[in-house]
């Protein structure tokens, strides 16, 4: 008989007053118990909708089912049929919009709480499992995966597990990608993303930091002087976009990026940090946009001791982050200013003294109101701007958080790339962009998307690379 | 890691250094740049290329003591091994069809020039190769750059060596003189290259610059390196180090490369008292 509760077992969380001030992860974890009770809620549907829902399609009842009688490493096993990096997507899926929004509990009462099952499943692994993941055979062909993100990571962890010789080639000195220059800390422990990547080593696989594809080699020479059969291009996002408006390059303006960059991977935050970031202590920080990223980087600044502003020119209902984000962005004290689009970023000027250190620093933002007109393209409601709405407000900071355009490194090196009006790489369903043996996925076909769909997209590739192998 | 094959003390603040990268050797070229981290906690820093051996699958960096992450790198010795090397990142300076060109070089900037003025003499270009220090004690690579110019002009601050004339006097000489230049490339502090940039204009001459930002990754990610050319936004790491001097906005930059002078200073200060500890 399952558990007919309308609700979801409760996260545990860090509490919000005491998790402002530390970067330790916010959400803690089911326990055993919750876990075999939230597994319980599963109603088994033959047409399993969930699934449909699963951007890499895990066979989410059957991993429930196992769970539910307490067998997590089978339940592990399940899961890793179909996903790389399950610690990883238990943590930042949007599952509200994927698995769980099709889950039937969720017609009357709440979801099964599949992404909180995953991550508990993915924990306990990492905990408890002593067994080493089995080196299969090398069947003699070589890929080469470019960026150790989520996509080249799935795609490299596919290959492997048949048995193709896989090298990673990671422009920074660390692997993980965004999972570890972009995701804070608190969000998804480094440790776990490291892990991840310990697991696709024990596979086989070899991972070349400091290697920038574009630059220090490019796409020819990896297939015709280091013999490689086929090439998945995995390098995600690029360059941080702007909005074009006067003072973005003030003294105290960052990008998103950037200011995350700074503090995940180079741990600016940490006493004795080689890498500085400003002192945001009793500062205000406005972070500009209402995607994930935003979230993040509110979120960091908040920890850092700053008053911060989300800036949105929508409204509350169209914030593209994931829901679990905005409510603890909101628990945390971030302030939403919806509605609301900036015009100039201000700076100080001291005409008296042009030596003035201060000159060329934030002061404030001008924003004006927005009012919400007609659906545009993308289906949402157009923002307006109000008419003589135009406000000033402090700030010291301001983080830019508009999404990003592909990298241009790996396109003006490779010929016969063919990439689309905002520079994404053109790829077929299957993941094969306009040279032969040559795969993309990811950021760096779509832009600036989840780390599911990126997943997704490698796991395609090395489904396409698997069967153009086999029949050359 | 990455062996450090040679070191040699050019000044008391500026150091040259020979590092084995392989990677980087096969492609480096004039104008390109490496990162690179101390160790594991260190910071990401961009040093232009100062010389390759592609053979030895060696890079030579050159680098001014100015912060922490620098007096640390001073610290290593020949055979030690730095943390992270990656490269050649960034655009090579182009030499296409250039006849004459004055190449002009301030300071520890001087040391980012050579390769520059050599790449041009090589290719049969007349190089006049212009650098200033600020006094006679501070030059560096004197001989390197008589090999590397077809005319070698130095002046000094204080003229205790050369010329008593800063780098822009000694290149208004040559313009006023009548030497015509297809371009001037002019590299050292920004406030040496704006000035340079202002009396090229006076005559037209166009001029590039090579733009040493802070930067993070320098792949092109995190937007750090962010410069206004010409009303636009353009980032030194992917479009750059080398922009068109006539449009960059340097006082921007000067303001953005200061911003934390604050934090440099104290992590500084600090750094040197632990070194200092660690002799005593």
């Amino acid at each position: 008989m399952p558990n007919m509760s309308l609700k979801k077992n409760p996260m545990p969380h860090q509490d919000p007053v005491v998790r402002a001030g530390n970067f330790q992860e916010v959400a803690l974890g089911y326990t055993r118990e919750q876990a075999i009770d939230e597994a319980q809620r599963c109603l088994h549907c033959k047409n399993m909708p969930c699934v449909s829902g699963c951007p890499v399609q895990i066979h989410i009842p059957d991993f429930i089912a196992k769970v539910a009688e307490g067998d997590f490493e089978a339940a592990y096993q399940i899961i890793a049929q179909d996903s790389a990096l399950p610690a990883v997507c238990g943590r930042v899926c949007p599952q509200e919009t994927q698995c769980e929004s099709k889950c039937v509990r969720g017609i009357k009462g709440e979801p099964v709480g599949i992404g909180r099952l995953e991550r508990f499943v993915a924990d306990w692994h990492n905990a408890n499992a002593t067994e080493k993941a089995a080196r299969p055979a090398s069947n003699g062909h070589r890929v080469a995966v470019i960026g150790s993100g989520p996509a080249g990571l799935t795609c490299a962890g596919d290959l492997a597990r048949k048995g193709y010789e896989v090298t990673v080639f990671e422009a920074l000195h660390l692997a993980g990608g965004v999972l570890v220059y972009g995701i804070p800390e608190f969000r998804l422990p480094k440790s776990i993303v490291q892990k991840e990547v310990d697991g696709l080593k024990d596979l086989g696989v070899k991972i070349e930091t400091n290697a920038v594809v574009g630059r220090s080699i490019t796409i020819d020479e990896l297939m015709e002087e280091m013999k490689f059969e086929a090439v998945f291009i995995g390098s995600g996002a690029g360059l941080p976009m702007f909005m074009h408006i006067p003072g973005e390059n003030l003294k105290g303006v960052y990008s998103a990026n950037e200011f995350l960059t700074r503090i995940n991977l180079m741990k600016a935050y940490r006493e004795g940090a080689d890498t500085p970031i400003m002192d945001l202590k009793g500062k205000k920080v406005a972070v500009v946009g209402g995607g994930n990223v935003a979230m993040d980087a509110a979120r960091c600044s908040k920890r850092l001791g700053a008053d911060v502003y989300i800036i949105y020119r929508r409204s509350e209902a169209e914030l593209p982050a994931r829901a679990e984000e905005v409510e603890h962005a909101k628990e945390e004290g971030i302030i939403f200013k919806t509605l609301t689009n900036p015009v100039e970023i201000l700076g100080y000027n001291n005409p008296e003294d042009k030596r003035d250190p201060k000159n060329g620093s934030v002061v404030g933002i001008k924003c004006v109101e927005m009012e919400l007109g007609e659906p545009d393209a993308s289906g949402r409601r157009r923002p307006i701007v109000k008419e003589g709405s135009e406000f000033d407000m402090d700030m010291d900071c301001v983080i830019m958080s508009l999404g990003t355009s592909p990298n241009p490194l790996i396109k003006s090196t490779t010929k016969g790339l063919e990439i689309n009006k905002k520079g994404g790489i053109i790829v077929n369903e299957e993941g094969l962009t306009s040279r032969e043996g040559v795969y993309a996925g990811g950021d760096a076909v779509t832009g600036a998307a989840t780390v599911i769909l990126a997943m997704g997209a490698g796991k395609t590739a090395a489904k396409a690379i698997d069967e153009y192998l086999a029949k050359k | 890691m990455y062996r450090i094959v040679k070191k040699r003390v050019l000044n008391p603040t500026v150091t040259l250094m020979e590092v084995e990268a392989p990677l980087v050797a096969r492609k480096a070229e004039p104008g390109q740049f490496i990162i690179l981290r101390v160790d594991e906690n260190g910071e990401r820093i961009p040093l232009t290329i100062a010389d390759y051996d592609r053979e030895k699958g060696t890079v030579t960096i050159i680098f001014q003591i100015v912060g922490a992450t620098t007096e640390k790198l001073n610290h290593k010795e020949e055979g030690d091994y730095l943390q992270d090397f990656v490269g050649p990142l960034g655009k090579a300076t182009e030499t296409k069809g250039l006849k004459r060109v004055a190449v002009i070089g301030g300071g520890v900037g001087t040391a980012i020039a050579y390769p520059v003025a050599k790449k041009l003499h090589d290719v049969g270009c007349h190089v006049d190769l212009i650098v200033g220090f600020r006094n006679k004690d501070l030059i560096i690579l004197e001989d390197e750059f008589r090999a590397a110019s077809t005319n070698f002009i130095i002046g000094t601050d204080d003229g205790s060596y050369g010329k008593k004339a800063l780098v822009t006097d000694l290149l208004r000489e040559q313009i006023e003189a009548g030497v015509k230049y297809d371009r001037v490339i002019a590299i050292g502090p920004v406030i040496m290259m704006k000035f340079v940039c202002q009396l090229t204009k006076e005559y037209n001459i166009p001029t590039v610059v090579s733009m040493n930002p802070i930067m993070i990754d320098g792949t092109g990610m995190c937007g750090g390196c962010r410069l206004t050319v010409g009303g636009e936004t353009k980032f030194a790491c992917v479009d750059g180090p080398e922009f068109d001097g006539h449009l960059v906005d340097f006082d921007e930059a000067m303001a953005r490369g200061a911003m934390y002078k604050d934090f440099e200073r104290h992590a500084y200060e600090e750094t040197c008292n632990l070194f200092k500890q660690e002799v005593k």
